[in-house]
């Protein structure tokens, strides 16, 4: 997911080129307080002309207890981007205040309860600790993200390489997001120019349950893309598991092995989440 | 939307426009001036695209002076809207 300020058009109308998966219009942090009103008549433009290609489309809105989130929210919401980002999310009250906001706007605007999805973000302590009711409050929401910077700040501790202070917060979210069934988006890391501590700070991720990561520059991208891609030795194993499971199904077999090792359901369904990262179509195995 | 004061909205960044307004007085119409890195191009449509975006928000006497890097349509249309919304709000 790349950020991408709210007041750039130069960034803006070549958001799609860039390969992320999922862009970040920012009109929150990326935006200077004189600039909020240039940024969201701006990107509301954008979103109604710019082809975003194959892009997930994000915005992410000032707070609505700021001077700046109800005109972002009347302005954004009837372009139905893909998802509303909502920032520093501390309780699910604020957040069910926001759905109602949100709905009011849709329905001026005739448009449907189910289609645009909401991101929240947890940028706080106090987010951290309500995480999980944030995260089930609403259907709507379909991704937790974790804030590293402000949660750092919130917590006034300084931010290190290897994320040791926000450790605790990262996997409270995951599993926030894992017991919802949602996604869990990382944090940015901030120093472009260490392309391997964004390769190891990634593998981390991935490795707690992050499903992806948010990126500040374009040139992050392939990282991110490399380290949560299946490797091909992922992929072989997945596919046979899968052959396995389809052949032993039509005999009636329930738990078999592959390479001496035992499938059953858990190992079936990472197998098949390897199958849908690779974009391999299930039924074609 | 009545232009009251001086404004002005966008940078002298690439593929944007720096939009400046001010008010005129009485009834003296619209003096718009156009400098663009692709004037020989796209200064027509630039005037153009100017001049119906004055019509949207019924605005007949304004001097608007536009600086351009290359912007686009809805670029444009954003930071004379912003410029507007400005010079009009006390």
């Amino acid at each position: 997911m790349l950020y991408i300020p709210g007041n750039n058009p130069a960034m803006l109308q070549q958001g799609g080129v860039y390969g992320a998966d999922s862009l970040l219009l920012d009109l929150e942090d990326a935006v200077a307080i004189n600039q909020k009103d240039a940024a969201r008549i701006l990107v509301r433009n954008i979103l109604k002309e710019i082809d975003f290609y194959e892009a997930e489309i994000c915005v992410r809105v000032n707070h609505i207890d700021t001077p700046f989130g109800m005109e972002d929210l009347e302005e954004i919401v009837p372009l139905q981007p893909d998802a509303i980002r909502f920032p520093k999310t501390e309780t699910p009250e604020e957040l069910e205040r926001l759905i109602e906001i949100i709905e009011k706007i849709e329905d001026k605007h005739n448009l449907p309860h189910d289609q645009m999805t909401l991101h929240v973000m947890i940028e706080t302590a106090l987010g951290v600790q309500n995480v999980f009711d944030i995260a089930k409050l609403s259907k709507r929401v379909d991704a937790i993200t974790i804030g590293g910077q402000d949660l750092t700040a919130d917590m006034n501790i300084s931010g290190t390489k290897d994320g040791s202070g926000i450790d605790l917060a990262r996997k409270m979210i995951v599993m926030a997001a894992k017991a919802n069934k949602i996604d869990a988006i990382d944090t940015v890391f901030v120093d472009v120019n260490d392309d391997e501590g964004l390769r190891k700070e990634t593998e981390y991720s991935k490795s707690i349950g992050f499903t992806g990561k948010a990126v500040i520059n374009p040139r992050q991208i392939d990282i991110i893309h490399e380290v949560y891609q299946p490797t091909e030795e992922e992929i072989r194993k997945a596919y046979k598991i899968i052959r396995a499971f389809k052949k032993n199904k039509e005999a009636g077999i329930g738990v078999f092995s592959v390479d001496g090792k035992m499938v059953d359901a858990p190992v079936m369904a990472r197998a098949a989440y390897v199958l849908e990262l690779a974009d391999i179509d299930y039924d074609s195995v | 939307m009545k232009i009251i004061k001086k404004a002005q909205a966008g940078t002298f960044e690439s593929s944007d426009i720096l939009i400046l307004v001010e008010p005129v007085s009485g009834n003296s119409g619209r003096k718009i001036e156009i400098d663009s890195t692709v004037m020989k191009e796209y200064g027509e449509s630039i005037k153009e695209l100017i001049n119906s975006c004055l019509d949207s928000f019924h605005i007949q006497n304004i001097h608007l002076i536009a600086k351009d890097k290359g912007a686009l349509k809805p670029t444009i249309q954003a930071r004379i809207e912003t410029a507007l919304k400005r010079a009009s709000q006390q």
